[in-house]
């Protein structure tokens, strides 16, 4: 792993120097922005259960479904287009440290724009001078949320773009690998046909996998261990199948 | 991840640098590289020449370990590249085809980068950033971006990567590709200037460029070495004679008893109508290899020949790789020459 440190600052300085990190960035801000003023607007005409950062949490998906693929795929398709991964892989580092530097510096953006959105809260706390909006415990659980599902989304989105040599396809792929995580996983947990006797032992698994729940949880205070599981081994498993999607590539150039 | 140290000394280097046996490589039916066996000592420079497709870009990624191959083995510095490719990636520097460069970086950070990729410490490699720079006349762009250069700058920032973390063995697949006949020549020097330090292999299949520089040639077509060896020893063997233009004035007739008094192998294969001054035109060859040039301009005026200009003419390595592809692409014949490497395809005779 003694290369990890290099290809993570490379791949840091990538990102900073591409223009689609800038404009997703923009694009971000400006969409929970955007959302978070709907969300004050809906407060501001009544009373409701649960606190703002709630509501703001379970529009996760929005920015996921543009940021992940914008920000992954170009790590392994442009490399593999340009022809420089060939250079990359025949200096003394392995597959699996690429795989993990450029995973590292996509998450690393992915947590910083999500991080960036602690000021709306702390704007709504200046301006509103109540606490009740402010609550400490629902932010932890709402980022600590961002923070762990967002390992398995970026990593969606390394693998997409380690298996074509083209970014627009790796993000169209990304796109629907990352829909049928969090929304088709749901439309399943949701569809009659599960109610069918055969699938009944399948049902509680289906249960288990709403992403949607998960975010409820956590913003409630419940981290469930076996949540958290299933993230941290997707991720694992994700990049996993990222190390050997980029090498098959190279057995059938 | 075990530490092995950097090949920066010469003398962890055996002197045989690269050992390729039997080295297959198929895509299905297809045989990229077939039966393929060479060796590479310490600081020769060594030209893979060959047609497209055949199969020398693919040779070449076999060896720096990128990709595996379907049979045979290849040695790099003493160790399988199979099993321990990433020991022996630390003795090569490769710049690929088309020489993939990133467009958005400058061209000092491109090279720190590489270089921290191949290991090199900190504070030797500031240093040798500024040597390489130097050596290859780039000290001017290096802080420009590598996107705004110009092609020949490109494939110099390529090579200075190549060769930055000193390896014992520099592969470069088609390196003057697309450059003007100016920049062509400042990188045969380049690479003429790695010799005998480093082992290079380049190819190419611009013929003259090789001829000018590479101590050893190896032609190869469809995945076969089909002639192997100097540029001059590939015309001896290929052609085995050599040839000479005469002009000169005198009984014809005779001209091919005279010749054979000189040379007995000497022979006139034409001989033009005499012009209105006298002078005819005639093409002799010999198999003989030493130069007959001064025992001609001796011995015909002896015999009452007027010579105005004698030439030799030599086959080029273009004649030869023509010939040997040809061949090889031909139905490979079974007879081979007595005394040839079973490795190599049937040679075509004179």
């Amino acid at each position: 792993m003694r290369h990890y440190p290099t290809i993570l600052s490379q791949e840091i300085r990538a990102l900073l120097f591409s223009p689609i990190t800038y404009i997703t960035s923009v694009l971000f801000l400006l969409v929970m922005g955007l959302d978070f003023t709907a969300i004050l607007d809906y407060y501001s005409k009544g009373a409701h259960e649960n606190p703002p950062a709630v509501y703001f949490f379970e529009s996760f998906w929005i920015p996921v479904f543009f940021m992940v693929p914008a920000l992954t795929m170009k790590s392994f398709a442009e490399e593999r287009r340009m022809g420089t991964l060939e250079t990359l892989l025949t200096t003394p580092v392995s597959t699996a440290e690429v795989v993990l530097g450029k995973f590292s510096a996509a998450y690393l953006f992915y947590l910083l724009l999500w991080g960036s959105t602690l000021i709306f809260h702390y704007i709504l706390h200046v301006y509103a001078r109540d606490a009740r909006y402010l609550d400490m415990g629902q932010l932890i659980g709402g980022y600590l949320f961002i923070a762990v599902s967002g390992l398995l989304f970026v990593s969606v989105g390394v693998l997409a773009s380690a298996l074509t040599r083209s970014y627009e396809v790796a993000a169209i792929l990304s796109f629907t690998l990352l829909f049928g995580l969090i929304f088709g996983l749901r439309f399943l947990g949701q569809a009659s046909a599960m109610n069918a006797e055969i699938l009944q032992p399948l049902k509680p698994t289906v249960e288990l996998l709403q992403i949607f729940h998960h975010v409820d949880d956590f913003t409630h205070g419940v981290v469930d261990t076996r949540q958290v599981f299933f993230y941290v081994t997707g991720t694992v498993l994700a990049l996993i199948f990222s190390v050997l999607g980029v090498e098959f590539k190279i057995l059938k150039s | 991840m075990s530490r092995v140290r950097i090949p920066d000394c010469m003398a962890e280097i055996p002197d045989i640098t690269i050992e390729v046996s039997h080295l297959k490589k198929s895509y299905g039916s297809l045989h990229a590289v077939n039966d393929l066996s060479f060796s590479v000592k310490r600081g020769e420079i060594i030209g893979l020449l060959g047609p497209n497709g055949a199969g020398k870009s693919t040779t070449m990624r076999i060896l720096t370990g990128y990709l595996p191959a379907t049979s045979g083995s290849v040695r790099i510095c003493g160790l399988p590249v199979a099993s321990q490719s990433q020991e022996t990636k630390r003795f090569i520097g490769y710049m690929p085809e088309n020489n993939p460069l990133p467009e958005d970086m400058r061209v000092s950070e491109y090279l720190w980068f590489r270089g921290r990729l191949k290991e090199m410490p900190r504070a030797k490699l500031r240093s040798r950033i500024d040597e390489v720079l130097e050596l290859c006349d780039i000290k001017r762009n290096r802080h420009r971006i590598i996107g705004r250069l110009s092609k020949g700058n490109k494939q110099r920032v390529g090579i200075a990567e190549a060769i930055l973390a000193e390896p014992a063995i520099i592969i470069m697949d088609e390196p003057t590709i697309g450059l003007d006949p100016h920049q062509i020549l400042i990188v045969r020097d380049l690479i003429a200037s790695l010799r005998g330090r480093m082992s290079v292999i380049i190819s190419s299949h611009i013929l003259p460029e090789i001829e000018a520089t590479c101590d050893r040639v190896l032609i190869i077509n469809s995945g076969r070495i089909v002639a192997q060896g100097s540029p001059s020893e590939l015309r001896q063997e290929i052609f085995g004679h050599a040839s000479y233009r005469i002009e000169f004035a005198g009984d014809a007739g005779a001209l091919a008893h005279h010749l054979s008094t000189i040379e007995p192998t000497l022979k006139i294969v034409a001989v033009s109508e005499p012009a209105t001054d006298g002078f005819q035109v005639a093409t002799l060859m010999t198999d003989s290899t030493s130069d007959l040039g001064e025992k001609l301009l001796q011995g015909l005026p002896i015999q009452g020949y007027r010579i105005r200009s004698l030439g030799r003419t030599q086959p080029s390595l273009e004649d030869v790789f023509l010939a040997a592809t040809r061949r090889s692409w031909d139905a490979r014949l079974p007879d081979k020459k007595p005394g040839q490497g079973d490795d190599r395809a049937p040679l075509p005779k004179a």
